[in-house]
């Protein structure tokens, strides 16, 4: 299973995709939607764990922007901000999942095989 | 205390309690209540003692006017009648002979002749200047009788004329003399006397025609009555007051006689005679006229200051009241507004400092948590349980970290509204859940009424939870020991719901029932109320588009009423 993992804290995503791979899921990680971008053009993945709140592109436009091209990506935010509602707004399919930094280990790996249970299609509002 | 009860609200607010107030409200009140006061009575008052004293003065001059014009007309018929007979007599003297009035027969003549030409004569004497009387013609015998010791023979004499009192002198009925002096052609001075009866004043008297209460008559100048009087005396009796002072004219006097009573006097001195004429008068009816008047235009300003007090008390006091309210309601909603806005500043901060915690706090976690990694899966970092122990414990803290900034989030979330469909009946007995532990420590009864066909709502979830946790929190502290609270929950029409949590507990007195929802009012500052709860909650009800009332009654209980809308 391949994991994509977007946050501008490259500490974060870096130790995360270390965690992860012990755990035995592969993960790969960018620091900047554009990276995500690249990452994408050259590999399959299977769930994105994106970062709300980021410089230039947020991580719902990201979304937006890998669900063009890959409409079976599952996708899980990880945010700092508390408001759920915006989140619900920009994500209200049940297709993706919230949850608030600091996360635990656990509760991703959890969440992850959850995503991938979902049916695979998210019908576009 | 009967003022308590209908102490206008505004009276006791203090300024300077708060200092945004609008006025000094019992200053205000005050000061109007004066100026419409003055301003509607001071015209009011002054017609009143202006039409008092025109008419009072109208009314005198009526009453005195007709008083003087009698008196002159009767001084001058008695002036005219002395006059008459002085002349009279001063021609007979100047016109006869001495030798010739001595003379019995002569004298007679002169007599007779004079009582057909004037009335009043009774009697005709010439009188030598011995004092005897040396003719004399008349119905009693008094030739040769010696008038040498009375006074008037003297004064006579001495002045050339005499008009004498009223005496009753030798024949026990009043009459009166006129005596003139001349001298015979031997130089001898004599004296001519007549007698003329008093009954010409009493008969003159009588025909003024006067009405009750009215008295005319004679008196000398030491007050004696020379004619009878109907209310001060028989003749030659002193009459009942002091002699009026001297005037020329007619003079009319107000008075008070002995019993007190008002009386007036009118009088004027006949010249040339010891006689004074007096008329007294009751002003009674006039009084009664004047005092029926003077009681009506009493009355009726008196019954108009009552109405403007009344009005004017009751308007001034309605509109203060209303705009101390009015007042009072700009500075709850003052209260309100701050309060919100701190809770909404104190909510970004935390949801602002929450946010920034947390990333770096997943910083920590995720580093400690790959140290963790590292020493449970790989075999070069050798599984070491006091490392692993360290990193556990830097977990559980982010942990406990995390838990503070996830609740921080929690509270800004309440700021905002946040519209959902809920069930009304559910929320209650969540928030009940929260006081069940207290309910049952206390044995309180809570009852909960809830019909089944009962809608639900769309409205915000923590804030409804917020307004039902501060009212029953309410409830429970105003309950005590085995107390009892009903929750009834009902359809007002299609788009609205009411709740009513009603308790038995001591109550709200009267006047803070009128206050509870305004901020920082609080009965429990003692044991740590802050006065806002009700507030709050009052403010949450209003943003929700709902209203909230209360009803209590000291001794049995409180009972707040929610109506919220269906759709909020």
């Amino acid at each position: 299973m391949n994991i994509l993992l977007v946050d501008d804290e490259e500490e974060l995503v870096s130790t995360l995709a270390e965690r992860l791979g012990f755990r035995g899921l592969e993960a790969q990680w960018a620091t900047s939607a554009e990276q995500a971008m690249k990452k994408i053009e050259n590999h399959h993945f299977n769930v994105a764990v994106l970062d709300v709140k980021m410089p230039r592109i947020s991580g719902l436009e990201l979304m937006d922007m890998i669900r063009q091209k890959h409409p079976d990506m599952k996708f899980i935010f990880l945010t700092g901000h508390g408001s759920q509602a915006d989140f619900q707004q920009g994500c209200s399919c049940g297709a993706c999942f919230y949850l608030i930094k600091p996360v635990r280990i656990d509760d991703l790996v959890k969440k992850i095989n959850e995503a991938m249970g979902q049916p695979p299609a998210c019908p576009k509002n | 205390m009967f003022w308590d009860r209908i102490k206008p609200p505004f009276w006791d607010n203090d300024r300077q309690s708060d200092p945004r107030s609008l006025f000094n409200y019992r200053q205000v009140w005050k000061i109007i209540i004066l100026c419409t006061a003055g301003a509607s009575t001071l015209p009011l008052l002054l017609l009143t003692f202006m039409n008092l004293t025109q008419y009072q003065e109208a009314m005198h001059t009526e009453s005195i006017a007709p008083v003087s014009r009698l008196i002159s007309n009767t001084k001058r018929s008695i002036t005219g009648f002395l006059k008459e007979r002085s002349a009279a007599l001063n021609f007979l003297v100047h016109n006869n002979e001495y030798e010739e009035l001595i003379r019995q027969e002569h004298l007679a003549r002169i007599f007779r002749d004079l009582k057909l030409s004037f009335g009043g004569f009774i009697d005709l004497g010439i009188i030598d200047s011995n004092g005897v009387q040396r003719s004399y013609v008349g119905p009693y015998n008094l030739q040769g009788k010696n008038y040498k010791e009375q006074a008037w023979f003297s004064e006579a004499l001495v002045r050339g004329s005499h008009i004498s009192d009223a005496f009753l002198g030798f024949r026990d009925i009043p009459h009166m003399v006129i005596a003139i002096k001349s001298h015979s052609r031997t130089g001898r001075d004599f004296l001519i006397r007549a007698t003329i009866d008093t009954e010409y004043f009493v008969e003159l008297i009588d025909s003024l025609g006067l009405r009750p209460g009215t008295d005319a008559f004679l008196v000398n100048r030491s007050g004696r009555l020379q004619t009878p009087s109907l209310l001060h005396g028989k003749v030659l009796e002193p009459m009942g007051f002091p002699v009026p002072a001297y005037s020329e004219h007619t003079e009319v006097l107000e008075l008070e006689d002995e019993n007190g009573n008002p009386l007036i006097l009118g009088y004027a001195y006949i010249p040339d005679s010891p006689f004074i004429f007096l008329l007294t008068k009751e002003p009674l009816i006039l009084t009664r006229q004047w005092s029926r008047l003077r009681n009506t235009v009493l009355f009726i300003l008196g019954l108009s200051l009552v109405v403007i007090s009344v009005v004017n008390l009751g308007v001034v006091t309605f509109l203060v009241n209303r705009i101390y309210q009015a007042d009072t309601n700009r500075l709850a909603a003052l209260h309100q507004a701050e309060h919100t806005n701190k809770m909404a500043s104190i909510g970004r901060l935390a949801a602002g400092v929450a946010h920034e915690i947390n990333n770096p706090l997943a910083i920590i976690n995720e580093r400690a948590g790959l140290i963790k990694d590292l020493l449970q899966f790989s075999p070069d970092y050798n599984n070491d349980p006091k490392l692993l122990k360290l990193v556990d414990s830097i977990i559980n803290s982010v942990q406990r970290c995390s838990t503070i900034t996830h609740r921080l989030l929690g509270f800004a979330r309440h700021i905002d509204v946040s519209i959902e469909s809920l069930n009304l009946g559910k929320l209650v007995h969540e928030v009940l859940g929260f006081l069940q532990k207290e309910a049952e420590y206390r044995d309180i009864t809570i009852f909960t009424n809830i019909p089944e066909d009962f809608p639900d709502i769309k409205s915000d979830r923590g804030q409804l939870q917020q307004v039902f946790l501060n009212i029953i929190n309410n409830a429970f502290a105003a309950v005590s020991d085995g107390g009892r609270i009903d929750i009834t929950m009902g359809v007002v029409d299609q788009n609205h719901v009411r709740i009513a949590i009603q308790d038995n507990g001591y109550g709200i007195s009267r006047e803070n029932i009128k206050r509870v929802f305004e901020p920082f009012f609080s009965t429990k500052t003692k044991t740590g109320g802050t006065g806002l709860g009700l507030s709050i909650t009052y403010g949450l009800v209003q943003k929700l588009g709902g209203t909230i009332s209360v009803q209590s009654k000291e001794g049995e209980g409180t009972c707040f009423t929610i109506v919220l809308p269906v759709k909020a």
